[in-house]
């Protein structure tokens, strides 16, 4: 909401003496925040208002003219115009020497064909102004001053420049500060300065009662708290003064014809949106408030036809729409140069219904930003009298008898006990009552025998705590003094959180980088990582109204996005990456709205030193550093997103937790990934039903540990885990460690066989093991490999 | 005899002194000191000497040995030392060439920072909460004082699961505070922090998906003055005890008194210019908006079971990216979710 200074200075409450900064910081901690200032002659530099002392031909141009130029100093000065308008006498804006001109156009001392030329004299247009501005003046040509100035004047304050926009942002519970009254109760109460008011009058004509002229209906009593009109006839068009166009301009508002801008005027002072139809266009001489039908369409004032639904509210003449409410005019019944009868209607819509209706036709305008916001129903009358009274004022009109105000809504006043106590209590404070009466009052909220008597356009004002907010910006924030808080709790946080800060440090350590992520993801992962038909995991949540199909599910896996991330790095040639992700999937539970949200360590890795073995190790180093039991490794052929021969199923104590693998080069190949990436998936929350109490301390071994190598030559389908289980069983209580450090296949052990060596370490308690000890369990291992696995001795 | 060995003693000396191996070295013990060495020869013949003589001989003697002895040592530790000298001088490295490469992952910048808050909100007391991403809109909305019909709500804004706008992605940290105080009884001291969602396209600073972290203390007599001081500890601890910090009126559906805190640009000390131009940091305001905050609203409390005129407390909000990207100096929220590693090693 923008605000031009000079209007609250003039009508409401002087601030003139206070500077734009201070003006501007103390709105802002009061309460109303401040987006942006600026001065409007900020971008005007060392124009001033000219008169033409003589003009004559330019003798080397057949167009231009020389012009001697009274600019309020001792000597006139030259400036050369191609211009054809200008005369001796005239007041003409004149840029001099060294002078800026709107869009930082700079304006020197330069020589036209030989003759000299001090500046420029300008146009409507170069001063950023338009006919709507200075109606007078012609549109091709320099601007021609018709207002009360003299030479050396700056053009600033002709033109109305002289002043400060503010542009505030107005929170949703303040619909009252949309509007230059309500800025202004607000700047007064913060500058505890009273408030000027204005209470319209009208004093009517005897151009006939308005009653037998038109009718009003409003069926759509839902959609419509309050329809207030008045009618004016006789009406002239004409420009509005310059008073009014300037507010408006300073507003951003182009001033169009004194019906209409009365009609933004009262807009902008009252916050009450208004519109003006020319009464010859409402067919049947009746006004019908209600929804739109079916197939029903409008023209809308910016030229464009808006398709109707049922459910957006309109304004209709007997048979079709003439307005779109609390959105925009129709063009059929728009106030045009001959209009001679005016409808003004004032009227207060339904917010959620306007807001809806200007989504769906995407226009969202001055008029509807406002009602969106629920404004004050009561504020319709005064609003429609302030623009009879304006037409007065103008002498643009006879207003006619009557008004019609038909109220389907209205608020019932009410009431706030005034506890100051408790709000002192709330805000830490120790302010008397008497004090919070007066800021009460400053921003005119009455109290009477401790009643807040709420005003209507202070909806937001119910409970003891919405007083305190009064209060305590009146007090100043920033003076309500600091108390420390001693909090008895202790804080801290859960084992899952613990948990899972635990694995990311791992994973740091062993040198895999965090990525973050976003949950939603294209529905197209599935068939990217060959997910197949069937899986659960292709039944995520579907968001029904995505940003676009690429962000439209959330994502079952997490995979996808790890890759997504790798094949960009890949992309950006960054060679050797190693990433992790402690991400959060989503996946719907039969039964339940709400879907299960567990977390997934995916790690992901390519390049240099990157292989299967790698991941493996790292992943046992994490679960090492989180005190997992010791897992399991089974190969896995039939997870389609990883490469068949290289893929293990990660299970603890016989319950899966994830898996581990190359990804399978056609998952790759989606990725647009040319090189062997190596992925794993855990579920962090069944991996931390697996974790090993804290550990204690068990005694250091007394005796010495004997290490027996080895080399065992088996079939090739022997898996390593499979020996070394039958290694560890028949071990028994002796054998303490196995290790595996070799695997070897060549010609000297033969076709389709292998050879793998391990190093065992041998210890007991209680005494230091003989040869024969250790003998014996080699020896029952020998055999029970011999007869398990059908392995020897190399 | 006693010329003799005054003859040993000095080709013994010389000797010495010339060899500067260890090798030689021990050639002339042996040949000067050794069971055959010139010595043991000379000694050999005492047997012939008058037992008058013999005595002053063996001192002679033992006195010549113990000088070759000493030299012999001395001239050892010279030459060791010297032969060490050699060959660690043949072993210099050039200590330039870099280190064998240990990779250590880094965590995501966004990341250390929220761990930072995380931990000085636990030390002052605070129990860290997580809570549903894909919530009710019960919690996210109705609960917190957000009625059906607020623009909040709205489909342009707010992602939605079913037919009825009753299950949302969550918009906001806040229904995290529904969640503790249904959960437990004041007083009640959290940090949830977590991922939001609203209906932005991706841009420098926007993104579908941030984060915010949200706090709420309830307990009796909790006071607005209490809030400023938690906040102002906050941010002291973020930014340095000279930071300067306003509260700013403003307003929260689920809060009320409702304020916004702001701090003063670090840039341009609240002019708003740096050398006559619009400061870049903070766009000319002089402050930064930091984050939202208020006193718990009654009918949030209410809702949740707890007796506003017993209990009441104050609740904040802050948002992780622009906390991280302040902190860190990135310009473009794009590259936190792009992951880009060249931007990861650099934190």
């Amino acid at each position: 909401m923008k605000l031009n200074r000079k209007w609250i200075n003039e009508e409401f409450v002087d601030l003139s003496h206070i500077s734009d900064k201070e003006f501007v910081d103390t709105l802002t901690v009061f309460g109303q925040k401040v987006e942006t200032y600026e001065r409007l002659d900020s971008e005007i530099k060392n124009v001033v208002v000219g008169k033409v002392l003589s003009i004559v031909r330019h003798e080397n141009s057949d167009h231009m003219w020389v012009c001697q130029v009274d600019v309020g100093a001792k000597e006139p000065v030259q400036i050369v115009t191609g211009a054809q308008n200008v005369k001796q006498g005239d007041l003409v804006p004149a840029a001099l020497h060294n002078s800026y001109l709107p869009g930082g156009i700079h304006i020197t001392k330069g020589k036209l064909r030989g003759e000299v030329s001090c500046g420029m004299l300008c146009s409507l247009k170069e001063l950023n102004l338009t006919l709507g501005d200075f109606p007078y003046a012609i549109e091709d040509g320099i601007w021609i001053i018709e207002e009360d100035c003299k030479p050396g004047d700056d053009i600033n304050t002709v033109i109305g420049n002289d002043d400060t926009i503010v542009d505030f942002e107005i929170t949703n519970n303040r619909p009252d500060c949309y509007s230059i009254i309500g800025l202004a109760r607000e700047a007064a109460a913060a500058f505890g300065q009273p408030m000027r008011h204005h209470e319209p009058v009208v004093k009517g004509s005897d151009a006939g009662s308005m009653y037998e002229k038109l009718d009003i209906e409003v069926p759509a009593e839902e959609l419509c708290n309050r329809y207030t009109a008045r009618m004016v006839t006789n009406v002239k068009i004409g420009p509005s003064p310059k008073w009014m166009r300037q507010r408006l301009r300073a507003n951003g508002v182009r001033p169009i014809n004194n019906i209409v801008d009365i009609t933004n005027y009262v807009m902008l002072e009252y916050g009450q949106p208004m519109h003006a139809f020319d009464y010859r266009y409402v067919g049947s001489g009746k006004i019908v408030v209600r929804e739109a039908e079916e197939g029903e369409s409008l023209t809308t004032l910016d030229g464009n036809v808006r398709t109707l639904t049922p459910g957006m509210l309109v304004i209709a003449d007997g048979d079709k729409p003439i307005g779109l409410a609390g959105i925009m005019g129709g063009e059929n019944s728009e106030i045009v140069d001959d209009t001679v009868t005016v409808v003004f209607e004032s009227a207060n819509f339904d917010g959620t219904s306007i807001r809806k209706t200007a989504l769906a036709l995407g226009m969202r305008t001055d008029a509807s930003a406002k009602f969106e916001k629920n404004i004050d129903p009561m504020m319709t009358v005064p609003a429609v009298e302030r623009a009879c009274e304006l037409v007065e004022l103008l002498g643009c009109g006879d207003v006619m008898d009557g008004m019609v105000d038909i109220i389907n809504y209205v608020p019932a006043p009410h009431t706030v006990k005034l506890e100051p106590a408790k709000i002192n209590a709330l805000l830490g404070t120790n302010i008397s009552k008497e004090q919070m009466v007066s800021y009460l009052s400053l921003l005119e909220i009455p109290v009477e025998d401790d009643e807040i008597l709420v005003p209507s356009w202070r909806p937001d004002l119910n409970l003891m705590a919405d007083i305190a907010e009064e209060v305590g910006r009146s007090y100043g924030y920033n003076e309500i003094p600091t108390t420390t808080l001693k909090i008895a709790a202790r804080g801290g946080y859960s084992p899952k959180m613990l948990f899972e800060s635990a694995c990311g440090k791992a994973c740091r350590a062993l040198g895999y980088n965090e990525i973050i992520t976003y949950s939603f993801v294209s529905p197209e992962i599935f068939d990217r990582i060959r997910l197949p038909e069937g899986s659960a995991l292709r039944n995520p949540m579907r968001i029904q109204n995505p940003l676009g199909e690429d962000t439209s599910v959330m994502r079952t896996t997490a995979l996808p996005s790890m890759l997504d991330i790798l094949s960009r790095n890949m992309a950006y040639r960054n060679k050797s990456v190693k990433l992790y992700e402690l991400a959060k999937i989503y996946l719907p539970k039969e039964g339940q709205l709400q879907p299960e949200e567990p977390k997934i360590l995916v790690l992901g890795s390519y390049g240099d030193n990157a292989d299967f073995f790698s991941i493996k190790g790292e992943l046992e180093a994490i679960f090492a550093a989180l005190r997992i039991k010791k897992a399991s490794y089974v190969a896995d052929r039939n997870n389609p997103s990883y490469h068949p021969g290289r893929c293990a199923a990660v299970s603890i104590d016989g319950v899966q937790v994830g898996h581990i693998g190359q990804l399978h080069p056609l998952v790759a190949e989606n990725y647009d990934m040319d090189a062997p990436v190596y992925c794993a998936e855990i579920n962090l929350e069944v991996l931390m039903t697996q974790q090993l109490p804290e550990p204690t301390y068990k005694p250091l071994p007394k005796y010495p540990t004997v290490t027996r190598d080895l080399a065992l030559v088996c079939n090739e389908d022997v898996t390593v885990a499979e020996a070394e289980n039958v290694i560890r069983k028949a071990g028994g209580k002796l054998l303490r460690d196995v290790a595996l450090f070799d695997i070897y296949r060549g010609a000297s052990i033969g076709d389709g066989k292998k050879s793998l060596a391990f190093s065992l370490s041998l210890r007991a308690d209680d005494r230091t093991l003989t040869d024969t000890d250790s003998e014996q369990v080699v020896t029952n291992i020998l055999n029970a490999l011999a007869k398990d696995l059908d392995a020897i001795l190399r | 005899m006693k010329q003799q060995l005054e003859q040993i003693r000095l080709q013994a000396i010389a000797a010495l002194q010339e060899a500067d191996t260890p090798a030689l070295l021990e050639d002339l013990r042996v040949k000067f000191l050794g069971k055959k060495g010139e010595l043991t020869a000379v000694l050999k013949l005492m047997g012939k000497l008058s037992p008058e003589e013999r005595p002053v001989m063996g001192q002679i003697a033992n006195a010549v040995r113990a000088e070759i002895e000493e030299n012999l040592e001395a001239r050892k530790r010279a030459v060791n030392a010297a032969v060490l000298e050699a060959k660690l001088q043949a072993e210099s490295l050039d200590v330039t060439i870099p280190g064998t490469s240990v990779a250590m992952g880094k965590e995501h910048p966004m990341n250390q920072v929220l761990q930072e808050i995380k931990d000085l909100f636990v030390s002052l007391g605070y129990q860290i909460i997580d809570g549903p991403e894909i919530e009710l809109a019960e919690y996210n909305f109705t609960r917190l004082n957000t009625e059906e019909g607020h623009p909040a709500r709205d489909r342009s804004d707010t992602f939605y699961f079913n037919d009825d706008d009753s299950l949302l992605l969550r918009t906001q940290t806040s229904p995290m505070q529904i969640r503790a105080m249904e959960n437990a009884k004041p007083p009640i001291c959290i940090l949830a922090p977590g991922r939001v969602y609203r209906k932005d396209e991706a841009d420098a600073t926007h993104s579908p998906m941030f984060h915010q972290i949200e706090g709420l203390v309830i307990d009796e007599h909790i006071t607005m003055g209490n809030l400023k001081s938690a906040l102002i500890t906050l941010m002291k601890s973020l930014y340095g005890e000279d930071a300067e910090m306003r509260f700013r009126p403003h307003h929260f559906p689920f809060t009320e008194p409702s304020c916004e805190m702001d701090m003063q640009c670090h840039k341009c000390h609240g002019t708003g210019e740096v050398d006559g131009q619009v400061c870049s940091t903070c766009h000319g305001e002089g402050w930064i908006e930091l984050l939202g905050a208020g006193m718990v609203h009654p009918k949030v409390l209410e809702g949740c079971g707890i007796d506003p005129e017993k209990y009441s407390g104050f609740a904040f909000g802050m948002g992780l990216e622009r906390m991280a990207m302040g902190r860190r100096k990135i310009n473009d929220l794009r590259l936190i979710f792009d992951n880009d590693v060249r931007f990861l090693n650099q934190f």
